[in-house]
C-alpha cells in the first residue's frame, strides 16, 4: 500500500518550486494524510498496548507500594526476589499443571468433536451450535456452579463418588484434586469453542483429496492422520497457541475457586496461579513494584512457551 | 522522584477531566457532599431528614454491594489522590489498614464540631485514634454472644436453656472441654464452624495482636498468640471442627445440615444464621449473652473524612450528626445495625427488640449487655487486616484440611513475616 501512494508523492516533490499555496497544500495532504488514516490504530496500541506494557516494566525497578508516599528505585531487586521465591515456583508449577491438564485434552477432544460434527448429521447446525453453548454461559456463573459441585463436605461430585463406592476427594486441600476440577471449568467451557473452529477448517479440506485417497483404498482412519491432521496444521497450531496464551494467564478460575474469597489460590497456594499471585502481590499485598516484575517475567514466558509450541506443531504435524 | 511527575502529569489529566462534573458547589449555590458506604447503614432516610433541615446541602449516597469492593475502591483512590466521596466509610476490618495512612484523612478533633465526651464506647473511638487524631466516627459495632444450637445439646445430653449454658461458655477452656464432652456424643457433628472463626475472636481479646506498638511483628514471641494457636488446632485435632470456610458455599450448607452446633455470634451473625439455616431450622437455634473469657467485638465501622475532600468541615458536621445516637438508633430501626453510642444502648427501642427466629430472645438488651463487656482496643499494627485474613485463616485452614499444627505454625510464621516486610 504504501508503495502506491508515495510515489506520486515524490514526482511532486521533484516540479519547480513556484506552485500556487493551494498545490502546497495539497501535497500536504497527499504526505500527512495516510499517517491521519492509520493514526487510530496506532494511538490505540499506543495507549493501551505499548504504554502499559513499558510502564509495567518501568515500575517494576521500583519498590513501589499502592498509596504509599514515595517510591524508591530498586534495580532488578524485584526479579532477584522473585526468582527465590518458593511460592512463585510454586505458583508457575501450578499454572502449568492447570494448562496441561486442560490444553491437551481440550485440543485431542475439539478435533475428535470436530470429526464427528463433519459427518452427515440429522439437525447438523444444531449439534455444531450446541457444542457452542458453553462458551456462551457467562464465566464467573459457570465457577461458582463448578466450585458447588466440587465442594468437599455437600459437593454433588463427592456425593456420586462415594455412592460408587469410590472414597471422596478433598478437592480444596488436594493439589491434583484441585487442578482437576479447574481445568474442567477450562475444558467445559473452551473445547466447543476449538472444536467449531477446527471444523471449520476441516470442511475447507477438498473432497477430492479424501476421494483419491479412498479409490487407492485408505480406510477412514488412514485418511483422518494422513489427511485432515496435516490439513489441518495451520489451524492447530492457532488453536494450540492461543490456548497456551489464555492457559498461561489463567485467573478468574482459581480466584473464584477459593471459598475463602482471598487471592491466595487455596490455604496452601495449592491452585494459586502465576496471574492470580500477581494479583494477591498488587491488590492485597499493595507491592506494585513486585507484581509488575511478575507480570514482566509472565510476559517473557508466554512468549517462550508459545513460541516452542508453535516450533513443535509444525514440526509434529507435517 | 522524575516518575511522580509521570503520575501527577496523568492526575491533573483526569481530574482535568473529573472536575467539571465533580466541583463543590452546584449552580443552585448548593453544597454538594457524597457519602460512599457499603451494603446497609440505613442512612436512606436520614439523609433526606439532613437535606430538610440543611436546605444549603446536597447529598449523595454511593452505595457498594460488598464490603471488599467498597474498600479496594478506597485504597486504590486514596493511592490515585483523586475520587473519594466527601465521606468514607470503613469498616473495622479494614481499619488499621486506614490508621496507616492516617495523614491523608482529616482529623475530625480538629475539623469537626464539637461533639460531647463519652458519646462513644470508648474502645470503639480508641480503635480510631492515632497519636491523639480521630480518623473516625463510630457508627455501629458488633459485640459478640455464642450462638448454639439447642436441639443438639440436648441431644448430646448437654444442658440447652440459655442461662444453664453459660457455665460452658465461661472460658475458652471450659468452651473447649465442652467441646469434647460434645463431639463424644454428637455422632458426626461438630462442635464449631471453623477454626479461623474461633482463633480470630480468641485473638482480639488480647490488649496486644500482631504487632506491638512501635509495628513490629511480634507473631513469634507474642506468646498468646500461640497459646491460642495450640488450643484452636488441639480442638481440631479432636475433631471439633466442621472444617467449613467462612461465607463460602459450603458454610451455607453447614448451617441448613446442622453440621455444628455452636458459633460465635456477633449481634448482625443473628441475621446471616436465621437466613443460611432456613425456616426449617426455626427454635433450633439460641443465643446467650456469655462470651468465654469476657466479651468481644467483630465488625462495625466509621465515618471518615478524606483529606480529598473539598468540603471537609461540611462534610464532617454530616458525619458527626449521622453518628450522633439518636440518628444512629433510627439506622438500627431501619436496617438493625448495631449502634456503638453508649446513649444509643439505653434506647427503649433497642432494648425491647426481639428475635422470633431464636425463640423469641430480647436480642437487642442481650447484645447491649456484651456490648458493654468489651475490654480495651487491641493495638492494631498497619498489617494486621492482612495477617489475619490471608495469613491465619489460611494457615488454620491447611491445618483443618491435614497439615500438623506444628509446621502450620512455622507456615504462619514465615508467611506474616513475608507480609509485614
Amino acid at each position: 500500500m504504501t508503495a502506491v501512494l508515495t510515489r506520486p508523492d515524490r514526482e511532486r516533490v521533484h516540479q519547480p518550486r513556484s506552485r500556487p499555496p493551494r498545490h502546497r497544500l495539497s501535497a500536504l495532504d497527499n504526505k500527512v494524510s495516510p499517517y491521519l488514516f492509520v493514526a487510530p490504530f496506532f494511538v490505540l496500541f499506543g495507549a493501551v498496548g505499548l504504554f502499559p506494557l513499558l510502564y509495567t516494566a518501568y515500575v517494576s525497578l521500583f519498590d513501589w507500594e499502592l498509596g504509599a508516599d514515595e517510591t524508591t528505585f530498586v534495580g532488578l531487586d524485584n526479579y532477584r526476589t522473585l526468582f527465590t521465591d518458593s511460592q512463585f515456583w510454586n505458583a508457575l508449577f501450578n499454572t502449568f499443571s492447570i494448562f496441561l491438564l486442560s490444553s491437551v485434552p481440550q485440543v485431542i477432544v475439539a478435533v475428535v468433536l470436530a470429526a464427528l460434527l463433519s459427518a452427515n448429521l440429522r439437525a447438523r447446525t444444531a449439534w455444531r451450535m450446541g457444542v457452542l453453548l458453553p462458551y456462551v454461559a457467562s464465566l464467573v456463573a459457570l465457577t461458582i456452579i463448578f466450585g458447588n459441585l466440587f465442594g468437599p463436605q455437600f459437593g454433588l461430585v463427592n456425593s456420586v463418588l462415594t455412592t460408587l463406592g469410590i472414597p471422596p476427594v478433598d478437592w480444596q486441600a488436594n493439589t491434583f484434586g484441585s487442578h482437576v476440577a479447574i481445568a474442567s471449568m477450562v475444558n467445559w467451557r473452551w473445547t466447543g469453542y476449538n472444536a467449531l473452529i477446527v471444523l471449520a477448517a476441516m470442511l475447507a479440506i477438498p473432497r477430492e483429496v479424501h476421494e483419491a485417497a479412498t479409490v487407492d483404498g485408505a480406510g477412514a482412519l488412514r485418511r483422518f492422520f494422513s489427511i485432515t491432521l496435516p490439513m489441518l496444521k495451520p489451524t492447530l497450531i492457532f488453536v494450540i497457541v492461543t490456548s497456551t496464551i489464555g492457559g498461561l494467564q489463567i485467573f478468574t478460575e482459581p480466584k473464584l475457586y477459593d471459598p475463602a474469597g482471598g487471592s491466595g489460590g487455596g490455604a496452601e497456594h495449592q491452585y494459586q496461579t502465576v496471574v492470580l499471585y500477581m494479583y494477591q502481590s498488587a491488590f492485597q499485598q499493595l507491592d506494585l513494584g513486585y507484581a509488575s516484575s511478575i507480570a514482566w517475567t509472565l510476559f517473557l514466558i508466554v512468549i517462550a512457551v508459545a513460541g516452542l509450541n508453535f516450533w513443535l506443531t509444525r514440526r509434529a504435524v507435517r | 522522584m522524575r516518575h511522580r511527575s509521570w503520575v501527577s502529569v496523568l492526575l491533573l489529566l483526569t481530574a482535568a477531566t473529573a472536575c467539571s462534573s465533580g466541583g463543590a458547589t452546584s449552580q443552585d449555590g448548593k453544597t454538594e457532599l457524597t457519602i460512599a458506604t457499603f451494603n446497609e447503614f440505613g442512612y436512606e432516610e436520614l439523609l433526606k431528614e439532613y437535606e430538610a433541615a440543611h436546605p444549603d446541602v446536597k447529598l449523595t449516597q454511593r452505595k457498594t454491594g460488598q464490603g471488599a469492593p467498597h474498600h479496594q475502591n478506597l485504597f486504590t483512590k486514596l493511592g490515585a489522590g483523586s475520587g473519594l466521596a466527601d465521606i468514607e466509610a470503613v469498616e473495622e476490618g479494614y481499619l488499621s489498614q486506614v490508621m496507616d495512612k492516617a495523614g491523608q484523612f482529616n482529623d475530625l478533633a480538629e475539623i469537626g464540631p464539637k461533639i460531647e465526651d463519652g458519646r462513644w464506647l470508648k474502645w470503639k473511638t480508641d480503635a480510631a485514634t492515632k497519636d491523639g487524631k480521630q480518623i473516625g466516627y463510630g457508627t455501629d459495632i458488633g459485640p459478640l454472644a455464642m450462638c448454639y444450637r439447642k436441639d443438639l445439646f440436648e441431644k448430646a445430653g448437654l444442658p440447652s436453656d440459655p442461662q444453664a449454658v453459660k457455665a460452658l461458655f465461661a472460658t475458652w477452656d471450659s468452651y473447649f472441654a465442652a467441646g469434647d464432652q460434645f463431639i463424644a456424643k454428637s455422632g458426626g457433628v461438630a462442635w464449631f464452624d471453623s477454626a479461623s472463626q474461633v482463633f480470630n475472636a480468641m485473638h482480639n481479646q488480647h490488649e496486644l495482636g500482631y504487632f506491638d506498638k512501635s509495628d513490629k511483628l511480634v507473631v513469634d514471641s507474642n506468646p498468646a498468640i500461640k497459646a491460642d494457636w495450640t488450643a484452636v488446632t488441639n480442638a481440631v485435632a479432636k475433631g471439633q471442627s466442621a472444617k467449613l470456610v467462612a461465607w463460602s458455599n459450603e458454610w451455607n450448607s453447614g448451617f441448613k445440615a446442622g453440621a455444628f452446633a455452636t458459633k460465635t455470634c456477633p449481634s448482625w451473625m443473628l441475621g446471616v444464621i436465621e437466613a443460611q439455616a432456613g425456616p426449617e431450622n426455626k427454635g433450633k437455634w439460641a443465643v446467650t449473652d456469655a462470651f468465654p473469657n469476657g466479651g468481644g467485638n467483630w465488625g462495625g465501622s466509621y465515618l471518615t473524612v478524606p483529606k480529598q475532600s473539598k468540603n471537609a468541615k461540611k462534610a464532617a458536621e454530616v458525619a458527626a450528626w449521622l453518628t450522633a445516637p439518636e440518628q444512629q438508633i433510627k439506622a438500627f430501626k431501619a436496617k438493625g445495625t448495631f449502634p456503638s453510642q453508649v446513649k444509643a444502648l439505653d434506647d427503649p427501642a433497642l432494648l425491647e427488640q426481639v428475635n422470633a427466629y431464636f425463640g423469641d430472645v430480647k436480642a437487642g438488651a442481650l447484645f447491649a449487655a456484651q456490648a458493654k463487656k468489651v475490654g480495651a482496643a487491641q493495638y492494631k499494627g498497619p498489617k494486621d487486616g492482612q495477617v489475619q485474613e490471608n495469613v491465619f485463616s489460611p494457615a488454620l485452614q491447611s491445618v483443618e484440611q491435614g497439615k500438623s499444627a506444628d509446621e502450620g505454625w512455622k507456615t504462619a510464621v514465615a508467611e506474616a513475616q513475608k507480609v509485614a516486610k
